[in-house]
């Protein structure tokens, strides 16, 4: 086979919540990613594996996955960099129900976006001019690190905290929140802060910055917690909370 | 999820200060006892002191030296985290906070020698 060095055992997790690791033997090349590794099982040994993939360039934040104990982009993590004496684990993301062998249910995920109040919130009235916004100012700077978020989960299947509480919003949410309190033209800034700092917000991270490592694209969630932190503290203190 | 996801240095901090937090803890009521012994009498106390200059003892005294800094240059850290503009060069910050742990003990060690 082209570019073929030697052979993988590949352990993939089979079932839903209760199921067992099953070992593939696949063909290691050169430049291949986890993603091909688990492509080439479902099409070439095993159909009815299933999971989940996109764009396959790290855009779409579909195929994250757990590799050798810790949460990735399959599509963009390379096997030489994981792989362990010719030796891999894959598995379904932590934190979130499993569907089927690779692929979770993200439902969870996305809601807590919502509960976060995640989306824009323009001003009861128009405004009557375009919005102004220094790309240089601080508060700009902030929303622009905190806004490539591509949702694949990884951090929040990375999160302690949201595996010892459920009802926490997690990294993912709590830093979408960040970057609209730090845009000058959303208006729902006391809601949102109010839905950030309940039990299941923000005071409850305990910057193991664990989301902070894993993020594939390097952001820094635990950065905009901490942020939020001192948003609603200061909220708080005012009397706007 | 296996311990390899936690296998990053801001984990390792956090632990630290959660144990380092609980031995301390568990150590203050035992050290407000020994203090008591000085109102029972002085004969009390010294009985206490001459227990307490055995080795073993002086060594797990640095070792409390050693936890109690540990925790305190841990707690400025978290205070900075949550209170201060964020700063990249977390990683760094936990270094220094446990190489001055380390100093402090060392210091403490050098005073019993």
């Amino acid at each position: 086979m082209p570019g073929q060095v030697d052979a993988l055992t590949v352990s993939v997790w089979r079932g839903a919540a209760a199921g067992r690791y099953v070992d593939y033997q696949v063909p290691h090349r050169t430049s291949q990613t986890v993603l091909d590794i688990v492509t080439y099982i479902q099409r070439r040994l095993d159909p009815t594996l299933s999971y989940r993939f996109s764009c396959r360039v790290g855009v779409c934040g579909s195929c994250a996955m757990t590799v050798n104990g810790v949460p990735r982009w399959t599509c963009r993590t390379h096997v030489d960099r994981v792989a362990k004496d010719r030796k891999l684990e894959i598995g379904p993301l932590r934190n979130l129900p499993v569907i089927k062998d690779l692929a979770t249910d993200m439902r969870a995920f996305f809601d807590k976006w919502a509960r976060a109040k995640g989306q824009f919130q323009p001003p009861a009235t128009p405004a009557a001019d375009f919005a102004r916004v220094d790309p240089a100012s601080a508060a700009r700077r902030e929303a622009d690190a905190a806004i490539e978020c591509i949702g694949c989960a990884v951090c929040y299947s990375a999160c302690d905290v949201v595996a010892w509480n459920p009802d926490y919003l997690g990294p993912a949410a709590l830093n979408r929140a960040w970057s609209l309190v730090n845009d000058v033209r959303d208006a729902g800034g006391a809601e949102r802060l109010a839905a950030v700092s309940g039990d299941a917000g923000c005071h409850s991270c305990h910057s193991h910055q664990a989301c902070a490592e894993r993020c594939p694209k390097q952001l820094n969630p635990t950065a905009a917690i901490a942020g939020l932190k001192r948003a609603t503290l200061k909220a708080a203190l005012t009397g706007a909370l | 999820m296996s311990w390899r996801n936690r296998n990053h240095p801001t984990f390792w901090a956090f632990l630290v200060h959660r144990l380092s937090g609980i031995a301390l803890t568990l150590f203050l009521p035992f050290h407000f006892w020994t203090l008591g012994q000085a109102i029972a009498g002085e004969a009390a106390l010294d009985g206490f002191l001459r227990w307490a200059e055995q080795p073993l003892v002086k060594a797990s005294e640095v070792v409390l030296v050693v936890l109690l800094a540990a925790h305190l240059f841990g707690g400025l850290r978290l205070l900075a985290l949550e209170f201060l503009p964020w700063r990249d060069g977390q990683k760094s910050l936990v270094a220094l906070g446990g190489a001055l742990s380390l100093v402090v003990g060392l210091a403490f060690l050098l005073n019993l020698a």
